[in-house]
């Protein structure tokens, strides 16, 4: 159970957690970025966080500039970014001051010692200077000039002295990739083929990541270069995939699968504008993106298109969804396939724009007026939002309704090696339009009755403008079975209420059961929900390496339940449902399954750590 | 359900087998009646016709139409109405709502809709006040309208919809009345053929809240002093002897008698002109329902139409690097092998 980089020997380690950080503008995002792509290509496990401010440049120098990115590689199968960091790059005295208390104890840093003037110590609050009042005593401390060796050897290139300063992010990442033997090539050509128009901006970079590399290798500050060896996988093709790219592909794969085109209606919003960003380059897709002029134009449109028989999406986070939720129940109402993605942040209102929280859980399931139930599916990994995408899609069509996906920015912006999927195991989703007329009227004359439900699935028909013989009017108002006609009748709403609902808990045949990872009948039980999966694996992991009995059952269907999951939450001793919100989903079972359970609450903006969880399962069981 | 067999060149083709329940005498009548005589015309399939509304009482009119239709919420219909036009180019879309709809809560989609010269056409039913919820001011109302929520009078100054639509660049900007079914399905035709959005004021009379708004303009015997017709290449003249025109001065319309002033100063009539200034004057004359009051096409000029570009660019990115291919997709970053 301890949460330290475990030497294996003199230099190989079976895994490290690095933390790079710096102000905004000192791309700490790239550089951490890159040295994931190179660990990705080495063959290890890994697992990313990024963690920057809501403001583009927050004041240089500040606290409330720091950006971070933290990447955990090992060469076994890990599930999170790592509890508390082994190695913290510090790019200045700022990023020393806000992260340093994440450092394991007797962690390393490596400062850029240059930034550590009188002026950046008093913007980051130093009173004394850290480097000298004993209070770094307690790790092993490297300090580097990276400014200086920067510009150096940066000084033949015929480029400005600001411009050259700009990349001392490449030396760093050149010591570091040093420092844990890292191939250079892929970033070295990676500089290449992203800075190629701007050939001196890539031969500075260039020259920084070589100085940085020869730095470590000939400073004798650092010992030997660490070796992470590579990861049993499965074999197979790879890709390193962020949670939003995962979820844009599988819209994109959905809309194949589906044999529909794709329509994105959405307003930028952060952490989910880049599915927007990433869709609106696949146009070959025949993927239609429509940046709309506000939330609720974005779903509106995505709704207009549905109707049109587009698959459509739209993408938000919170505010967002809390501004959606009237089409939401239009779309309910009129009974159209709609994906709504809601890419959680810290709440409420602005709330924590960067950072991650599952408090959007509640307004999800019930953010609407009226009985508005739909189905709710949740992504628990980066890569696993591409499947998540292609499941809400599905049921979306199937069941003619809207769906909301959750996601959140840990997955977002976090990353994960994949193993790139056979794309014909992925399911077939496609459902044809109706074409014919499906009734007739008292003259047996052909007739469309666009609520006329299959009685399996109690979906009606989509029929599409441009199908002629089914002109028919959708709306709001609440409708009579079959014909759709406007209808006020006290019974008629109650029925339709009810086939709604019905409609909707009759999804729960149509989705796998939960799997319950662990012997199935422990004493104790962790349910989880979305990205606390990586979390909750590892420290079950480990408390099961501590001989306790414990399963975990992890919800991707957050409405309806799967079928088994009475029979799986009951009989426990204890169960304990860990939650980046203040208690969303174990309200809800309580309700549900009058269970005891218990929740594990954090809403930091942070993801749990293994260790955090450890430690409150612990303590709920001690009590 | 309407029999398919029927003519299409008859009103009842295009009629739904809904009851109208606009209550007796309102102006919604004759615009449906215009719009239904219009399509009795329109060489276009009942197939690809699809209304589109928010909620009010215009809201309910894609229920009375045999096509498709879709009756949405407060606000959104040129919302929803964008995304099927960029999804569906091929669709006739028209967008139907009333002041408050469209102006108040919907202000952002109907501004937003036209700067991007969706393909849709808007009928505005402009009646002053908000009729679905019993007779509130609408922010067309004049200022000093005493209703149940306005029992001093309201305070805020009114929207005029065709000076708002040419400030949002709308590419075809018409009024008519509810009163005239003629000039109604002209004008509803140049606008259902004009590409991109068109947006048309309907003075339309809500003879329950706000019975007779209009009339100090459209009533028989003081419309033709009080109505101006706006003829493409004309001078602007109007009266019952013709007897009064249209001045620019300082960039500002003014009302003459032509015997003051000589017909050749009258504004000639320029709908085509891609500088919207002068239809702009034109728009502010209606300030109030007591000044003389423009009618037909303020503005009717080409512009590129939003879902045909974006059409575009789904073609043009095909032709540059092929049709999309999921396989290689996932590979597009990236990647390597294990063993």
């Amino acid at each position: 159970m301890t949460d330290t980089a475990d030497r294996v020997d003199g230099t190989t380690l079976d895994r490290v957690v690095i933390r790079f950080a710096g102000d905004s503008g000192d791309g700490m995002q790239l550089t951490g970025d890159r040295f994931t792509s190179v660990s990705a290509f080495a063959g290890n496990d890994l697992a990313t966080l990024p963690d920057f401010p809501a403001e583009i440049r927050a004041p240089q120098g500040t606290l409330a500039g720091v950006s971070a990115f933290q990447v955990h590689i090992s060469d076994h199968e890990i599930h999170t970014p790592g509890d508390a960091p082994d190695v913290l790059v510090a790019m200045n005295p700022a990023a020393l001051k806000s992260q340093l208390e994440r450092l394991r104890s007797g962690g390393t840093i490596i400062l850029n010692d240059d930034a550590f003037d009188e002026r950046n110590l008093e913007k980051a609050g130093y009173e004394a200077d850290p480097r000298e009042d004993g209070s770094l005593a307690g790790y092993v401390l490297h300090r580097v000039n990276m400014t200086k060796l920067t510009l150096e050897a940066t000084a033949d290139l015929d480029v400005k002295k600001r411009d050259a300063e700009r990349s001392k992010n490449f030396f760093a990442l050149g010591l570091v990739s040093w420092m844990y033997s890292r191939p250079t090539e892929p970033t070295l050509e990676w500089i290449e083929s992203k800075f190629g128009k701007m050939p001196t901006v890539a031969a500075a970079n260039t020259a920084a990541f070589k100085a940085g590399h020869a730095f470590g290798e000939t400073a004798e500050m650092f010992g030997s270069p660490y070796k992470v060896a590579a990861a049993p996988q499965k074999p197979g093709e790879y890709t390193n995939i962020t949670g939003n790219v995962a979820t844009a592909w599988g819209m994109i794969a959905a809309g194949q699968l589906a044999k529909l085109p794709v329509f994105l209606g959405s307003y930028p919003i952060t952490p989910a504008s880049d599915i927007l960003h990433e869709l609106s380059r696949h146009k070959n897709f025949g993927v239609r993106t429509l940046q709309a002029e506000d939330e609720i134009a974005g779903i509106g449109a995505a709704l207009g298109a549905a109707f049109g028989g587009s698959l459509s999406f739209t993408t938000t986070s919170g505010p967002g969804l809390a501004l959606k939720g009237e089409t939401i129940g239009l779309a309910i109402s009129t009974e159209l396939p709609l994906v709504i993605i809601d890419v959680q942040r810290g709440g409420p209102s602005t709330g924590l724009p960067t950072k991650t929280e599952a408090s959007d859980l509640f307004l999800a399931m019930y953010g609407r007026h009226g009985e508005a139930p739909l189905p709710v599916v949740a992504a628990s990994t980066p890569a696993d939002c591409f499947f998540a995408a292609i499941e809400a899609a599905r049921l979306a069509i199937k069941f003619r309704t809207p769906v909301i996906l959750l996601t959140d920015g840990y997955l977002a912006n976090g990353a994960e090696p994949w193993l790139i999927p056979d794309i014909d195991s992925l399911p077939d989703i496609s459902s044809a339009f109706t074409t014919e007329p499906n009734g007739a009227d008292a003259d047996g004359n052909p007739l469309f009755l666009p609520y006329l439900r299959n009685p399996e699935t109690l979906a009606r028909p989509w029929a599409i403008p441009g199908t002629p013989g089914l002109e028919h009017r959708l709306g709001g108002l609440e409708k009579q079975d079959g014909t759709g006609n406007v209808n006020y009748d006290p019974n008629n709403h109650e029925n339709m209420t009810e086939l709604r609902e019905a409609k909707i808990n009759g999804i729960a045949k149509d989705i796998p059961t939960a799997d319950v990872d662990g012997p199935g009948d422990a004493p104790i039980l962790v349910v989880g929900w979305g990205s606390t999966r990586g979390a909750i694996t590892s420290a079950v992991e480990r408390l099961r390496n501590d001989g306790m009995q414990i399963d975990h059952v992890h919800l991707t269907h957050l409405h309806p339940f799967p079928t088994n999951l009475a029979e799986v939450i009951k009989d426990r001793e204890q169960v304990f449902v860990p939650e980046l919100n203040r208690g969303q989903l174990v309200q809800i079972l309580r309700a549900e399954f009058l269970v005891d359970a218990k929740p594990i609450s954090k809403v930091r903006g942070l993801p749990f750590t293994g260790a955090e969880l450890i430690e409150a399962i612990l303590e709920g069981i001690s009590q | 359900m309407t029999d398919v067999t029927l003519d299409p060149t008859k009103r009842g083709y295009w009629t739904s087998d809904q009851e109208v329940r606009w209550c007796p005498g309102c102006g919604d009548y004759g615009i449906l009646a215009a719009v239904q005589f219009l399509h009795t015309e329109l060489d276009v399939k009942r197939e690809d016709t699809v209304f589109i509304s928010g909620i009010g009482c215009a809201a309910r009119f894609p229920y009375y139409m045999s096509t498709y239709g879709m009756h949405t919420i407060h606000g959104r219909s040129p919302a929803i109405a964008t995304g099927l036009a960029v999804a569906r180019p091929d669709l006739n879309i028209w967008v139907v709502g009333g002041d408050g709809d469209m102006l108040s809560i919907g202000g952002n989609h109907l501004i937003h809709a036209l700067r991007r010269n969706i393909n849709i056409t808007i009928l505005l039913f402009n009646n002053q006040i908000y009729g679905l919820t019993k007779g509130q001011y609408s922010p067309t109302s004049e200022v000093g309208k005493i209703t149940k929520s306005t029992p001093m009078g309201s305070i805020d100054p009114p929207f005029n919809p065709i000076s708002l639509a040419l400030g949002a660049n709308a590419t075809f900007v018409a009024r008519t009345h509810d009163l005239d079914r003629k000039h109604m399905i002209e004008v509803f035709r140049r606008a259902h053929d004009h590409k991109g959005a068109s947006v048309v004021e309907i003075y339309q009379n809500c003879n329950v809240f706000n019975d007779g708004a209009y009339a100090p303009i459209t009533k028989r015997d003081v419309r033709d002093d009080m109505m101006i017709s706006l003829v493409h290449g004309q001078p602007i003249r109007f009266g019952a002897e013709n007897q009064r025109g249209v001045v620019l001065r300082n960039g500002q319309a003014v009302v003459v008698d032509v015997a003051d002033v000589g017909e050749s100063e009258l504004v000639v009539h320029d709908e085509a002109n891609p500088n919207a200034s002068q239809a702009f004057a034109l728009s502010l004359l209606a300030s109030d329902n007591h000044s003389p009051t423009p009618f037909g096409i303020f503005r009717a000029v080409s512009a590129p139409e939003y879902g045909e570009a974006v059409s575009q660019q789904l073609l043009s990115s095909n032709e540059r690097i092929g049709p999309g291919d999921l396989k290689d997709l996932l590979r597009s970053g990236a990647t390597w092998t294990v063993g």
